[in-house]
């Protein structure tokens, strides 16, 4: 017992330390290239590639913001305001028809129930650059590529989300108050939206949070897509003027500090809904 | 799964209630999964049946239906298989590689050894909200022989070779990735009751064995999950290769099946694209069906 309690705390000092030593180690593994992106943005281009990679020469964050919102008339916040609207739009739209159609699976009994549940399910398996081709024949029959809708309107299906819904709806919405809202001659749909949501509102944060960021994160589809410079994403304008570097050679100050703003808005939403998040990011996988 | 067979035999013999509730819930997805989800997977299986047939040398070309002559086309399509083998390639080595790093970040988190899980937690997640495209520009650079802060490395030691440049662009996927596939699985840690530990820690077993014998098992569908989207985002890979491009002429034109798809479609080859696209989405859904599949099969033993 005495030889236990001996060893116990100095083994517990040993494995601490080496815990501590992989997180420490991970963490910069994690945030140096951040960080390097975040100086990256500070310096001139001059200085860009003539001083330190990891610490702050002159510090030109401001001009240079002020330089890449003005060049080629503002394109860029154009593309950040492109992104902003697919993804916010898209997320909020495709997380309500989820909602409902998982809510729909968990909490009703009808014929092809189980039908529909497999089919959506298979559609989680099948990968979404493997439609991008396809949706642009099917876009161009209308002539409807190069447009506004031939990105938004696909990007709206989730399949993963109605996956997500139903476990959420089956687990968070109990029948008796279904049944308690029905004795109060409350209807299915408006119980839905009044008392269900509400109970099902971290699954929906989670769903829309997964759609965000996979809307916000796409460049197949715009890619095949889009022609029109000025109805691009960021990630597709960024990527364009990155593959024009060589050719003009002022435009990388732009793409690093393009890329720099263009994740702000992404870690700023993760930061706000993390407490609604963490509670529904393990759901798919608890069933 | 007894408990609810009870109930469900009941409602087969009543009718269908609330069939109008059901009609407005489920409408407005199914309308759309069928136009952007059911319809292009009928549609590239449809195109991927045409050839093109000319009358003559300048004759206008003509789509007529052409059976399986694309699918024959893409098997013996070298490129195309050799894009298919290089992602088999990436997936067998960073999928693993990635996973057993957020599972490690995961238990370590839920062990007592490590302080401050709060910020931890989050500096490992913040490089998901860094879009693919981005993540791999900003990794470009710090590849780069001359402009990378690591240039005293990358300048004696190319990352951007044609050996190498697979394993940069794992890197990529690996560094975006393991924070989320590591809160994937810490979710599925904290929903575990605590008594196990107690009493296994009452037996006398230190963190390690507990981690090894009782979590690593019982987050097993968590860690399953994350490996059925690891499988898919592989062989899906596009975005990461297609910006090392303008980094490096070792990124061939078909490195992956889907950069492949896309060169083919812009010759313009639709049909051959198409067929392509159909041949990967199969291999995706095969791959992860039988995955699950297996490893459930394995969990219920």
């Amino acid at each position: 017992m005495s030889q236990i309690s001996a060893g116990a705390p100095k083994e517990k000092l040993a494995s601490r330390t080496a815990a501590m030593i992989v997180m420490g180690v991970s963490t910069l593994y994690f945030l140096v290239p951040i960080w390097w992106l975040f100086i990256g943005s500070t310096k001139s281009r001059e200085q860009f590639s003539s001083t330190a990679g990891l610490w702050f020469a002159d510090f030109n964050l401001f001009t240079n913001i002020g330089d890449l919102f003005a060049y080629n008339d503002g394109v860029y916040l154009r593309w950040m305001l492109n992104s902003i609207i697919y993804a916010s739009f898209g997320a909020l739209l495709g997380t309500l028809f989820a909602a409902m159609c998982g809510y729909a699976l968990a909490k009703y009994r009808f014929p092809g129930r189980e039908l529909i549940f497999n089919t959506v399910l298979g559609g989680v398996l099948v990968p979404a650059t493997a439609l991008a081709l396809p949706l642009f024949l099917i876009f161009s029959q209308f002539n409807a590529t190069n447009t506004f809708w031939s990105v938004f309107l696909p990007s709206i299906v989730s399949p993963f989300g109605v996956y997500l819904a139903r476990i959420f709806a089956a687990a968070s919405v109990p029948d008796e108050l279904l049944e308690a809202a029905r004795l109060d001659g409350a209807g299915e749909v408006r119980t839905f939206f009044s008392v269900s949501r509400r109970l099902m509102t971290p699954a929906l944060v989670t769903i829309f949070l997964f759609q965000f960021v996979a809307i916000w994160n796409n460049f197949f589809l715009p890619l095949i897509m889009l022609r029109d410079q000025t109805l691009f994403p960021v990630t597709l304008g960024l990527y364009t003027w990155n593959s024009q570097v060589n050719q003009i050679p002022e435009i990388r100050t732009f793409v690093i500090i393009g890329a720099f703003l263009s994740i702000i808005p992404l870690i700023i939403a993760f930061l706000s809904l993390q407490r609604f998040w963490r509670g529904g990011l393990g759901a798919g996988s608890v069933k | 799964m007894t408990t609810t067979s009870v109930p469900r035999l009941k409602a087969r013999r009543t009718p269908v209630k609330h069939k109008r509730a059901i009609a407005i819930f489920l409408a407005p997805f199914a309308v759309l999964f069928a136009a952007f989800y059911l319809l292009p997977i009928g549609w590239a299986i449809g195109q991927s049946l045409l050839v093109v047939e000319r009358d003559g040398t300048f004759g206008k070309p003509v789509e007529v239906f052409g059976g399986l002559t694309q699918y024959i086309l893409v098997f013996q399509n070298e490129a195309f298989w050799a894009s298919v083998g290089r992602v088999a390639l990436f997936g067998v080595v960073q999928v693993p590689v990635m996973l057993g790093f957020a599972l490690v970040l995961a238990l370590l988190l839920d062990s007592p050894l490590v302080k401050g899980k709060k910020f931890f937690r989050l500096a490992f997640f913040v490089p998901y909200a860094v879009p693919g495209v981005i993540a791999a520009i900003m990794w470009g650079y710090l590849y780069s022989p001359n402009l990378s802060p690591f240039a005293a490395f990358t300048s004696g030691f190319d990352l951007l070779a044609p050996e190498t440049v697979l394993w940069s662009i794992a890197n990529v996927v690996t560094w975006v990735y393991v924070g989320y596939n590591m809160l994937i699985i810490y979710s599925a840690l904290l929903a575990l009751p605590t008594e196990i530990f107690e009493a296994a820690r009452l037996d006398g077993a230190n963190q390690l064995q507990i981690a090894l014998s009782i979590k690593i098992p019982l987050v097993m569908p968590a860690i399953v999950l994350t490996a059925i989207f690891s499988i898919i985002g592989t062989l899906q890979l596009l975005a990461e290769p297609q910006v090392f491009r303008s980094f490096t002429s070792s990124v061939s034109s078909t490195f992956t099946p889907n950069i492949a798809v896309y060169t083919t479609s812009a010759v313009p080859n639709v049909s051959l694209a198409a067929a392509m696209s159909v041949v990967l989405a199969i291999a995706t859904f095969v791959m992860s069906f039988v995955f699950l599949k297996f490893t459930q099969r394995k969990g219920d033993k």
